[in-house]
């Protein structure tokens, strides 16, 4: 019974309870209370939804991947900003992506990566973890995408993972 | 306020203000559901970020909080986005949007 009344995910209700004191004006009473509330309910409700945590995440890769990204979705920003505004037609493709990754998390974040990164959106994941749909804006030839995304988030993730 | 971040600040946002517009100019001009999904949901990252950014430095600038909460927006902006392209793609999917001439591929059935 006492289960219930736990911090299933000691993290999360940390990094929730430090947001909501951030996003409010000052700490306060009132603040510290409701911060408590959250950080309790939030990960009570998703919790059913989480997948296991991996045996071990090498985190300090992590602000290195996250640069990497945000440098890649500014330079992609230019491409995309460029093809809108030239006559061509751009030529789509759906690409059906082969998945090295095993992990649920480590699958997420290669798909919210690809579906930030501009000129490329992750539409679906197959049933059984193996391939992503992914839907490029102008792709030159499938494998070309494949191989750069292979070697730019996936590899990395791989490291991350192992 | 320095003229330095003046500056900075004009020019922040105004690329930011350029690349929102671009964003839109795509969702009116790219031919079909996949490809439109492409401009809002992409060209507005860094046009969003841009502005942030010029908000930060403003805040900071005028000797107010420095702008965390900005910082956040930012952070969940990035984090959500991906989230609804990703429900959006799989919708069209589900009802069998149709796709512009010339895209190679098929979506899934599942």
């Amino acid at each position: 019974m006492f289960d219930r009344l736990s911090f299933p995910q000691p993290w999360l209700s940390l990094i929730l309870f430090a947001t909501w004191q951030i996003l409010s004006d000052g700490v306060s009473g009132g603040s510290v209370v409701l911060g408590l509330i959250l950080a309790w309910v939030i990960p009570q409700i998703t919790h059913g939804f989480w997948p296991e945590r991996p045996a071990f995440v090498k985190t300090w890769r992590m602000p290195g991947y996250i640069l990497r990204v945000l440098k890649d979705i500014i330079v992609a920003s230019f491409s995309v900003a460029w093809l809108i505004l030239s006559p061509r037609t751009p030529r789509p493709a759906f690409i059906s992506y082969p998945l090295t990754l095993d992990h649920p998390l480590a699958i997420s974040i290669l798909a919210s990566t690809i579906s930030l990164t501009p000129g490329t959106v992750s539409a679906d994941v197959s049933d059984d973890n193996q391939t992503l749909l992914i839907h490029a804006l102008d792709a030159g030839s499938d494998q070309e995408v494949i191989d750069a995304i292979y070697n730019s988030y996936e590899k990395p993730l791989m490291e991350m993972f192992k | 306020m320095s003229p330095f971040a003046e500056y900075a600040i004009s020019a922040l946002l105004l690329f930011g203000g350029a690349f929102t517009l671009i964003g839109a100019i795509g969702l009116a001009r790219l031919p079909d559901f996949y490809t439109r999904l492409h401009g809002p949901t992409k060209a507005t990252t860094v046009g969003v970020g841009a502005i942030m950014l010029s908000s930060v430095i403003y805040f900071s600038a005028m000797g107010e909080d420095i702008g965390i909460s900005e910082i956040l927006i930012t952070v969940f902006l990035l984090m959500t986005a991906p989230v609804s392209a990703n429900m959006l793609a799989k919708a069209a999917m589900h009802i069998g949007v149709k796709t512009m001439e010339g895209t190679e591929g098929k979506p899934w059935e599942q």
